[in-house]
């Protein structure tokens, strides 16, 4: 039980990262159809801000304006680099979304430079006992932080203007273009939601013992199975595979020793990639994702 | 017959004539003496710079089979990393010593080797054909980059076969019909021989695949990416076509991946075979010019040579350091180059190099009128 606990906490506070980025990936494919690759440069770029703000600020500071300043950073470059590519097919602007990626993850890692950086988060390597068992305060903070963003975007999505007519973008560009939804500030929106997710994706990635190290991008990237395995246009969907490939990860990791020798030292890595495959070839279209109806 | 098509050259009298490889006196006069220039190349240049040219030339190889999948069928592959490394690990495993730790058979016949390599390929990508026919779009975008890293996995942890992470282990030198390729003689140097065996690959496999667009199999595939449920109506057998794009690229790429590595003696599966090396091919064949080949030969000689280019722009540029633990040092400014140069490109020539290309050739054509 006690064990079941601390694997669960564990798996979660991990899946939290991954629902986190696969929400602002979930976010601009709604409202754009396309997938931004370059979600795991503004996680990269995310975590190098506050380590650069938190000594000036502090940390509880830090990490709201640092989510500001990478939501502008994604606003910029959905303007500059993918907004002049509106109407082509989505496979080429996924690729424009790989460029950006490129460009801003080099210089992100131009920015960490040679030393160490942290972002000296507040939870470090602490422990509380629940039930029994120790868990990690840092999971159990970025489960609440997640819990409150998603709420909050409910709330967004729910009860504001803004967050209206992006779900009528979402739904039909066009008619929302006709009742007066200006679709590019949606556009520009997303994107910006996104970025400032990220960020805080990225702070959850470098907490702990963790340095904010260049090789962070690659658990950004796990977002992309979490998304498929969710639908690539579920909300919940992406919360809900976020957490579960969270914690089926943490599984595996916790039973490697009894795997067999040909499985390898690390199945937990590819644990998502493998699980998105199998879940593919049952649902094309994911757990929660909306069956596209095919006009020829 | 050909004094009257004189002047003529757009005049075609058969079919046959327009589909032909090369359907213009040009093309086959500018065939030719690119094909004169690469043969005799070895004798003007230098050894190091033979062995970039090598290199782009093999890397060429890879990129037209990511071309046939990619921008002729249409279905976007991010793991074509993977078949590569299938390939190189094919290759090291037939020509690696039968007597060390590591697999090996002791085969170092390039002519055993290479199309085994390609073959063991083309088998993985067959295998992952029933995917792409039942996902579309950026889900099988996402389901092969999967691919890149379930498949990384599996080289990392194989370590009979790799040599493992951090290790890697040499590829075997090529030798045909029992003349060595890989070391130098008193005839020719190891880089002369190496860039001869490229260059004749490259121009073999650039026309099977030229050849291979304008049949049958190429109109089955450009129905696909155009609409591939239209293209199912009409009686295109999706599955079968799906998987012979996939069998045929990943064949390119496995004998790209076989010998990309020979020059450098070894290879290493962590760093090798990753997500940045599908970008790379990615990103190679959208500088180049989806759909076509000549294209795609272009991107690649053009991204392997980017390095070299920005290595002269320390001179240029105070300030700008050649040393990787300063900022900005060179290989930061080509980093970020090449995702710009990608984003450049699709926005403002989708067509690619060759796009710039065509527009030359057009204005040259209509001059001096503007069209």
């Amino acid at each position: 039980m006690t064990q079941a606990i601390e694997i669960i906490s564990r798996g979660l506070g991990l899946g939290s990262i991954y629902a986190l980025l696969a929400l602002g990936f979930v976010i601009i494919y709604k409202a754009t159809r396309v997938i931004s690759f370059a979600q795991p440069a503004f996680m990269l770029a995310g975590a190098v801000l506050v380590s650069y703000l938190v000594r000036p600020v502090g940390f509880y500071a830090a990490v709201p304006l640092a989510a500001l300043g990478i939501a502008g950073l994604a606003l910029g470059a959905e303007r500059v680099a993918v907004r002049p590519m509106l109407g082509r097919p989505a496979f080429t602007v996924a690729i424009i979304t790989i460029g950006l990626d490129i460009v801003v993850r080099t210089i992100a890692t131009a920015f960490i430079g040679v030393n160490l950086r942290r972002i000296d988060d507040p939870w470090g390597v602490k422990t509380i006992p629940v039930f029994g068992a120790v868990v990690q305060q840092r999971h159990l903070a970025m489960i609440a932080t997640t819990a409150v963003l998603v709420a909050a975007l409910f709330a967004f999505f729910r009860y504001t203007r803004m967050g209206l007519a992006m779900r009528a973008a979402a739904f039909d560009q066009e008619a929302a273009m006709s009742q007066g939804v200006s679709v590019g500030a949606v556009f520009a929106t997303s994107w910006a939601i996104a970025g400032a997710l990220a960020t805080v994706g990225g702070v959850f990635v470098a907490s702990g013992t963790a340095n904010v190290e260049s090789t962070m991008w690659i658990i950004a990237l796990v977002a992309l199975p979490v998304i498929i395995l969710g639908g690539l246009d579920s909300l919940p969907g992406a919360v809900i595979s976020g957490l579960g490939v969270g914690v089926v990860q943490e599984v595996t990791a916790t039973y490697q020793q009894y795997f067999p020798d040909w499985l390898g030292r690390n199945a937990s890595i590819i644990s998502p990639y493998v699980l998105m495959m199998v879940i593919l070839l049952v649902r094309p279209y994911g757990l929660f994702g909306t069956r596209e109806v095919e006009r020829v | 017959m050909s004094t009257k098509l004189l002047g003529r050259p757009m005049l075609y009298t058969s079919y046959e004539s327009e589909m032909a490889l090369l359907n213009t006196g040009t093309k086959k006069a500018g065939l030719g003496l690119l094909l004169a220039v690469g043969v005799g190349l070895p004798f003007l240049v230098s050894d190091p710079q033979l062995r970039t040219l090598a290199l782009a030339l093999i890397t060429a190889v890879g990129v037209i089979g990511l071309g046939l999948v990619t921008g002729y069928a249409g279905q976007v592959s991010l793991g074509h990393a993977f078949f590569l490394g299938v390939g190189a690990c094919t290759a090291a495993a037939l020509g690696g010593d039968p007597d060390s730790d590591l697999i090996g058979f002791g085969v170092t016949e390039v002519l055993i080797w290479l199309p085994a390599a390609g073959l063991v390929a083309a088998v993985a990508g067959a295998l992952v054909a029933p995917l792409a026919v039942r996902l579309r779009g950026l889900y099988l975008a996402i389901v092969t980059l999967g691919l890149v890293f379930v498949g990384g996995y599996v080289f990392n942890e194989w370590t009979e076969l790799t040599g493992g992470q951090g290790v890697g282990r040499n590829m075997p030198q090529p030798t045909l019909f029992g003349y060595e390729l890989g070391v130098s003689d008193e005839f020719f140097t190891k880089e002369q021989k190496l860039y001869w065996l490229m260059l004749v690959v490259l121009v073999v496999f650039a026309f099977a695949a030229r050849n291979l667009v304008r049949s049958r199999v190429g109109r089955a595939f450009s129905a696909i990416r155009d609409r591939d449920i239209a293209a199912g109506i009409m009686g295109v057998n999706l599955f079968r076509y799906k998987m012979v794009a996939f069998a045929v690229s990943s064949f390119y790429a496995g004998c790209c991946g076989a010998l990309l590595f020979v020059a450098d003696g070894r290879f290493e599966p962590n760093t090798s075979f990753n997500l940045d090396t599908s970008i790379k091919f990615i990103a190679m064949l959208l500088i180049g010019g989806v759909g076509t080949i000549s294209g795609a030969i272009l991107g690649a000689f053009f991204i392997i040579y980017l390095p070299v280019l920005t290595g002269y722009l320390p001179d240029l540029i105070p300030g700008l350091s050649t040393n990787a633990a300063q900022t900005p040092n060179t290989h930061q400014v080509e980093l970020v180059l090449y995702g710009a140069l990608l984003i450049i490109f699709l926005i403002f020539e989708p067509r690619g190099l060759f796009g710039i290309w065509l527009r030359l050739r057009n204005y040259w054509k209509a001059w001096p009128f503007s069209y």
